[in-house]
């Protein structure tokens, strides 16, 4: 069989399977989230998942990344446990961060997984320090910061791409533009047309890219990591994406165009765009997705289950991690 | 043999040293080397103060000058510190902290208990602090509570050169992130230390000067002011005790909790602001812990709440003298002040 795609059909399931995830994980925690059972602050990727997976295809552990306030897809494409995740943002003592970090701050740094992070922007600098690491320590790990349209705004971002520039870190600087920084505007609060320009002004190339095509994310992501590998220094890469749900769940979306969500799902929805080129192609066949629907369904079942049952922390864990010694 | 180094020469070598043991060690920070990329000399200055002067002819790869770019720089160091390397940075004026705080306290301070355990961030900070160089109010400030306030940093404030080295050797392999203070008018500062490498441990206090008869508890600066002060009083037959605090996150409050049960009495001296300040925090865990044990109202000496002021009329009033601090302690002891 004839396979048109940059990767093998083994890889093209694999990205499947974990956009599938990410999208199931996202949907389940919408519901859930609205029968009042989740506390604090959520914020969902649906709708984005090509762009973190068609990122992290290409990452191994010893890869770094600094992720976002929306980080669930980033962790589940950098392979953190999603069982663990679930648990985390149920705040319970078996979860990702034993309940201390809830969904804004779920790490894994055994899988490379720096961090969500509550903080607009501040990825950017504690990636140039991935970059550096592996710079002095001579591995050729990578370092790939996400940050918002909002967050692109943020001094850190900036400050981060000149240090990168002239350090010549292996360092990959992920716009995810999805068009609203909160409820505002990317038209309105980002001054450049193009972060193909604001990447050469700190003299490092830029590519802009159609987040919702899979195949364009993951060869562009392969080239900007590659020559970052190699020692050609850090890039930028801008996906145009679309957020399904709000900023946070709980944002009643006004801001958006009336029929806005209703035609993207229909017609830009990434997971959509990807199942439609791999089956026409014949490479894949709809019972094989149909089976890892099934499998990822069980999954988050089980995830959500052993959540909701999971204990909570104990009181004594209040004042423990808070430094190695004291 | 005792040899004498200046506070200066001490954080010198004891960054040469753990250099030298650690190839994981960096030095990063701004014109720490100097002249880089430019057509002059290369290390043309060693840092804004001298203090990391020659360290790259010996430790070429680890130290790194950086950009004027505070949050960038002193974030990768942090994020660094999470990937395997254990780095210094070096920001030039403490003041500069507000520049690039987040990466601080949201960051590094969170990075253990907001992950669960899992995280291991060994930075150090270092910069310089206090007033007393005309260098008015962006300049001179002792931000020492701000950092004792957040979870997850530990703060250091030596008096002297031989407390400096151990202490920055002890933070430098510390697996926490560290706010190591050093004041601009100890730099010149001598003292006896030691050629081989030494690392005292954080939370012991050192009583810098026994007495009976009142408590001083201080740090930084201070502690030279209030030996002077003490020494004046010697005269006058008060008999005071100071400690020195050394380490203010973690802090050794037995130490000082022991000595109050002695003396009774208790003199707070800190440069800082006194509004939640390290002198504030010292009387309140007094007042919790051992209101007992003394005999009168404990008394601090700080700065004013007020910023640092330039004109050298101000500043000598800003910043607390040996005079004030005897006065204090005379006060202490029920006399009318001088």
């Amino acid at each position: 069989m004839n396979n048109p795609f940059p990767l093998s059909r083994d890889g093209l399931l694999t990205a499947y399977r974990r956009m599938k995830t990410i999208r199931e994980f996202e949907e389940r925690l919408h519901v859930e989230f609205a029968k009042g059972d989740i506390a604090g602050f959520v914020h969902l990727y649906a709708g984005e998942e090509a762009a973190g997976v068609g990122i992290m295809m290409h990452l191994e552990d010893h890869d770094r990344i600094a992720s976002t306030h929306r980080g669930h897809g980033h962790c589940i494409a950098k392979g953190v446990d999603v069982r663990a995740m679930m648990a985390e943002i149920y705040g319970k003592a078996t979860g990702a961060c034993a309940g201390k970090g809830g969904s804004m701050h779920i790490a894994d740094l055994s899988k490379g997984m720096m961090g969500a992070n509550g903080i607009l922007g501040a990825g950017a600098p504690l990636i140039c320090g991935a970059g550096l690491a592996a710079q002095k320590l001579g591995h050729d790990g990578v370092g790939i910061t996400f940050f918002g349209d909002g967050a692109s705004n943020q001094g850190t971002v900036l400050e981060s791409m000149n240090l990168a520039a002239i350090w010549n870190l292996p360092v990959i600087f992920v716009v995810e533009n999805n068009g609203y920084a909160e409820s505002t505007s990317v038209d309105y609060a980002v001054a450049t047309d193009s972060y193909v320009d604001r990447a050469a002004g700190f003299g490092m190339p830029g590519i802009t890219v159609d987040g919702t095509d899979f195949f364009a994310v993951y060869e562009a992501a392969g080239e900007v990591i590659r020559r970052a590998r190699e020692g050609g220094g850090p890039s930028l890469l801008e996906c145009k994406m679309i957020r399904f749900y709000g900023h946070f769940e709980g944002d009643a979306q006004t801001y958006r165009a009336p029929g806005e969500i209703e035609e993207n799902r229909a017609h830009r929805d990434c997971l959509k765009i990807f199942t439609g080129k791999i089956l026409e192609a014949g490479v894949v066949e709809s019972g094989e997705l149909a089976r890892i629907d099934s499998e990822v369904v069980g999954l988050i079942d089980d995830a959500l289950e052993s959540a909701q049952a999971a204990p909570l922390p104990s009181a004594a864990e209040l004042t423990t991690d808070v430094y190695v010694t004291y | 043999m005792a040899r004498t180094l200046s506070m200066m020469a001490a954080i010198n070598e004891a960054l040469d040293q753990e250099m030298s043991r650690d190839p994981t060690v960096v030095v990063l920070g701004e014109d720490i080397v100097g002249g880089t990329g430019s057509p002059g000399e290369d290390d043309a200055w060693g840092g804004a103060m001298g203090v990391t002067k020659g360290l790259i002819h010996k430790h070429p790869g680890q130290l790194i000058d950086t950009p004027l770019s505070e949050s960038a720089y002193i974030g990768a160091a942090i994020g660094a510190a999470t990937c395997g390397l254990r780095p210094v940075a070096e920001l030039m004026f403490v003041d500069f902290m507000g520049v690039c705080l987040d990466q601080i306290f949201n960051q590094a301070a969170k990075f253990r208990y907001m992950f669960g355990g899992k995280a291991e961030t060994p930075v150090v900070i270092r910069t310089t602090c206090g007033a007393g160089f005309r260098a008015a109010a962006q300049h001179s400030q002792m931000l020492t509570p701000v950092f004792t306030h957040i979870p997850g940093l530990k703060v250091v404030c030596p008096s002297n050169a031989y407390d400096t080295k151990g202490l920055l050797i002890q933070s430098i392999r510390d697996n926490d992130p560290v706010i190591f203070l050093e004041h601009k008018n100890l730099y010149d500062h001598e003292t006896d230390v030691p050629e081989e490498s030494y690392a005292i441990p954080f939370g012991e206090a050192n009583i810098a000067r026994e007495g009976t008869d009142v408590t001083i508890v201080t740090y930084g600066m201070m502690v030279p002011y209030s030996l002077e002060a003490s020494e004046t009083l010697k005269g006058e037959g008060i008999d005071v005790e100071v400690i020195d605090l050394r380490t203010l996150s973690p802090i050794d409050l037995d130490t000082v909790f022991e000595s109050v049960e002695m003396t009774g009495r208790l003199v707070c001296v800190d440069e800082a602001n006194p509004r939640c300040s390290i002198a504030s925090d010292v009387a309140a865990a007094v007042a919790q812990e051992a209101f007992g044990s003394l005999k009168g109202p404990v008394a601090m000496v700080t700065a004013p709440h007020a910023p640092v002021p330039f004109s050298s009329a101000l500043e000598d009033l800003y910043i607390p003298s040996p005079e004030r601090i005897a006065d204090s302690v005379r006060r202490t002891m029920g006399a009318h002040p001088s």
